[in-house]
C-alpha cells in the first residue's frame, strides 16, 4: 500500500459537506473556531450564509445544533473528537440524544494520530462516550472513499450520528466506483479462515497490510472493516467468529468501551469465541509525529501480526 | 390591557398555580416554587403572546418555547393543560411511570412542548438555535426561553448569550425569573450573579426590567422586545418564589418540594379564595 494515494478522512468530511450543500439547503455546518482544521472551511468558502462558527463554545454548539435540527434543518456540529465527545457529553447526552434530534456530529482529530498536540488533544475515548447514548450511531469511516460515502448516509438517516474522522492521512484503498455504504453493516476486506481481524478507522488499512504479511507465514486472515461501531453488524461478527474461531479487534481507541469491548460483549453473550483487543491500554498519549505514536502504541500492522502468531 | 383582559388573566392564572399544586401533590416530589413564580408568565405566553393552537401543536411556522430551568415542568404543564394541548385532569400524572408528563419536560411525549430540557444552561442554547434556523428558513416566527436567576450561573448562558447576539437574533426572547432565591438559599449567597441586567446588557442584549406578576408590565415588555431589531431582548422580571400560597412564598425550602396531604388543603384553599375574589369582581 507505500504508493497508494493518503488523504486525512477530516479532508474528506468537509469535501462532503461541500458536496451535499450544493444538493440540501437545508444543511447548517456549524464548527467552534476549527474550521481550518476540521476542513468544514471547504463548505464554509463555498456556502458562507450555511456554516456558523460557535465559536470557542462546544457545549452552546452542541444544544444550538439540537435547536437547529427541531426546526428541520440538519446540523452537522463540527470540532475535535476530544471536545464534541468529552467537553459537551453531556449536552451531546441531554439536547441531542435524550430527545433523538437529528444532529450530526462531525468530530475530527480522533485518536492518537492527532500527533504533536499531544494527550489533551488525543481523544481515544470517544467510541466508549458515544456508545454509550442510547440511539446515537457512531460511525468511524477507514479511508477517504467511505468517510464521503458515511458523511453522504448520516444526512440522509434521520437521528443523532457521531462521525469520528482523523488528522493524518490514511491510505485510500475503496474504489469509488463499485462502494457502497450502508450504515451498521461491516464489510469483508479479504476473506480468511484461521482469525478474523476486525478494525475500525485507520486501523483497517494496518489490518489488510497484516493479513498479507499473515498470508505470507501461512495463516489465512480474514479482515474486516468494521466503520459503523454502533449499532455492530452483529451477523457478520458472529459469522467471522464461527468460521474463524478467534477475534482480534483493532481500533485507535482506548481498548476500554469501543470496538473491542463492543465485539467481546456480544460474543460474550452469544457464541463465546476468545478475542484480543488492539487498542490504546488504558493510558494516555503524548506528542510526536503520529506514525511514530502509532507504532509506539502498537497501533500498526506489525503489531497486529505479532499478536496473531503469537497466539498459541 | 382593558381590565377585563387583566382580570381573565390573573384567573387563568389562579387556575394554572391549582394545577402546579395539584401535579406536583400528586407526584409527591416536584417543583412548585418556581412553577409559581413563573406562573404569570406562563399565563400570558400561552394565552396571549405566542402564535400557537393545541390543535396544530406541531405546526412548522408556530411561536416557540424552551423551558430552560426545566425543572419547573409543573408551571409549563399546567399552562398547556389550561390551554388545551391535553386534559387539565392529566396533571395529576406527573412523574407517575408511563405518564407523558415527565418530571422534566420531554418534547417527544407531551404535546405542546418544543425542546426537552432540565439541565441547566442547555436550553437557551437551544433557543438560540431555533432563532437562529428561523431566520435561515426566512420564517416569521418567535422564540422565547425562560431561564431561573440560579440557572445563569451555567456558563453555558452566557455562551448562548454571546451566540445570540453575534447573530443578531432579535427574534429571540430570553426572560429571566429573579425570584431570588437557588436550592442552597438566596443568589445572592450562593454565587452572586447580580446586577442581573448588567450583564445581559454587557452582553450587547435589549433589557427590560419588570415585574413578573403584573401583566400590563409583561405585555410592554414583550411588545418593546418586538420592536427591537438586529439584538435578542432579555426580559428579567423581578417575582416571588412560590407566589400565591402564603407559606411557600420566598422559601427556598419550597424549590423541590411537594406539599404533604395538610400543605395541598392549605394551597388549594388560599389559591380557590383568590380565584373567588377575582370572579367576584
Amino acid at each position: 500500500m507505500a504508493d497508494i494515494k493518503k488523504i486525512a478522512t477530516r479532508e474528506s468530511y468537509g469535501n462532503a459537506l461541500a458536496e451535499l450543500g450544493k444538493e440540501h439547503e437545508d444543511i447548517i455546518v456549524l464548527d467552534a473556531d476549527l474550521a481550518g482544521a476540521t476542513k468544514t472551511s471547504i463548505f464554509k468558502k463555498a456556502f458562507p450564509d450555511r456554516h456558523i462558527d460557535c465559536g470557542i463554545a462546544e457545549g452552546n454548539m452542541m444544544a444550538v445544533a439540537a435547536g437547529i435540527a427541531s426546526m428541520g434543518m440538519v446540523p452537522f456540529a463540527s470540532t475535535f473528537a476530544m471536545f464534541a465527545a468529552g467537553r459537551a457529553f453531556e449536552q451531546v447526552r441531554n439536547s441531542i440524544g435524550y430527545p433523538h434530534l437529528n444532529v450530526k456530529i462531525g468530530a475530527t482529530h480522533g485518536g492518537i494520530s492527532v500527533g504533536e498536540d499531544g494527550a489533551s488533544h488525543q481523544c481515544c475515548e470517544d467510541f466508549a462516550l458515544m456508545r454509550s447514548i442510547p440511539g446515537m450511531t457512531v460511525i468511524c469511516p477507514a479511508d477517504d472513499v467511505e468517510a464521503r460515502a458515511a458523511v453522504k448516509a448520516a444526512y440522509e438517516f434521520e437521528g443523532p450520528v457521531y462521525l469520528r474522522f482523523g488528522r493524518s492521512g490514511v491510505p485510500v484503498f475503496h474504489d469509488e466506483e463499485n462502494f457502497s455504504f450502508e450504515i451498521g453493516k461491516g464489510e469483508v476486506l479479504c476473506d480468511g479462515s484461521d482469525v478474523a481481524i476486525i478494525a475500525t478507522g485507520i486501523m483497517t488499512a494496518e489490518a489488510v497490510k497484516a493479513a498479507e504479511e499473515l498470508s505470507g507465514l501461512g495463516i489465512s486472515a480474514r479482515v474486516i472493516n468494521m466503520s459503523t461501531i454502533k449499532p455492530l453488524d452483529e451477523e457478520l461478527v458472529l459469522k467471522a467468529a464461527r468460521e474463524c474461531g478467534r477475534i482480534v479487534t483493532c481500533e485507535e481507541h482506548s481498548v476500554i468501551g469501543g470496538l473491542g469491548e463492543a465485539v467481546s460483549a456480544l460474543l460474550s453473550e452469544k457464541l463465546p469465541t476468545p478475542v484480543k483487543r488492539i487498542g490504546v491500554n488504558d493510558e494516555f498519549g503524548h506528542s510526536g509525529p503520529a506514525a511514530e505514536l502509532l507504532k509506539d502504541f502498537g497501533l500498526s500492522a506489525e503489531n497486529i501480526v505479532e499478536t496473531v502468531k503469537s497466539w498459541k | 390591557m382593558t381590565e377585563t383582559d387583566k382580570k381573565e388573566l390573573m384567573k387563568l392564572a389562579c387556575k394554572v398555580r391549582m394545577g402546579v399544586i395539584e401535579a406536583v401533590h400528586s407526584a409527591k416530589s416536584g417543583h412548585p416554587g418556581g412553577s409559581l413564580s413563573a406562573a404569570d408568565m406562563f399565563t400570558y405566553l400561552y394565552f396571549k403572546e405566542m402564535n400557537i393552537d393545541p390543535e396544530d401543536p406541531d405546526n412548522a411556522d408556530r411561536d416557540r418555547f424552551v423551558l430552560s430551568k426545566g425543572h419547573t415542568a409543573p408551571g409549563l404543564y399546567s399552562a398547556l393543560a389550561h390551554r388545551g394541548f391535553f386534559p387539565v385532569e392529566e396533571l395529576k400524572t406527573l412523574r407517575h411511570v408511563g405518564s407523558r408528563l415527565q418530571g422534566h419536560p420531554n418534547m417527544n411525549q407531551t404535546p405542546g412542548v418544543d425542546m426537552s430540557t432540565g439541565s441547566l444552561g442547555q436550553g437557551v442554547s437551544a433557543a438560540a438555535g431555533m432563532a437562529l434556523a428561523a431566520k435561515k428558513q426566512g420564517k416569521d416566527l418567535r422564540v422565547y426561553t425562560l431561564l431561573g436567576d440560579g440557572e445563569i450561573e451555567e456558563g453555558q448562558v452566557w455562551e448562548a448569550m454571546m451566540f445570540a447576539h453575534h447573530y443578531g437574533l432579535d427574534n429571540l426572547c430570553v426572560i429571566v425569573d429573579n425570584n431570588d432565591l437557588q436550592i442552597d438559599g438566596r443568589i445572592g449567597d450562593v454565587v452572586d450573579p447580580y446586577p442581573i441586567p448588567d450583564k445581559f446588557k454587557a452582553f450587547g442584549l435589549h433589557v427590560e426590567e419588570i415585574d413578573g406578576h403584573d401583566f400590563e408590565q409583561i405585555e410592554k415588555a414583550f411588545e418593546c422586545a418586538r420592536q427591537v431589531k438586529g439584538v435578542p431582548t432579555a426580559i428579567i422580571m423581578k417575582t416571588l418564589k412560590g407566589k400565591g400560597v402564603s407559606y411557600m412564598e420566598d422559601q427556598a425550602g419550597w424549590h423541590g418540594k411537594a406539599p404533604n396531604d395538610e400543605e395541598y388543603a392549605k394551597a388549594m384553599d388560599e389559591l380557590g379564595k383568590q380565584l373567588e375574589e377575582l370572579e367576584a369582581m
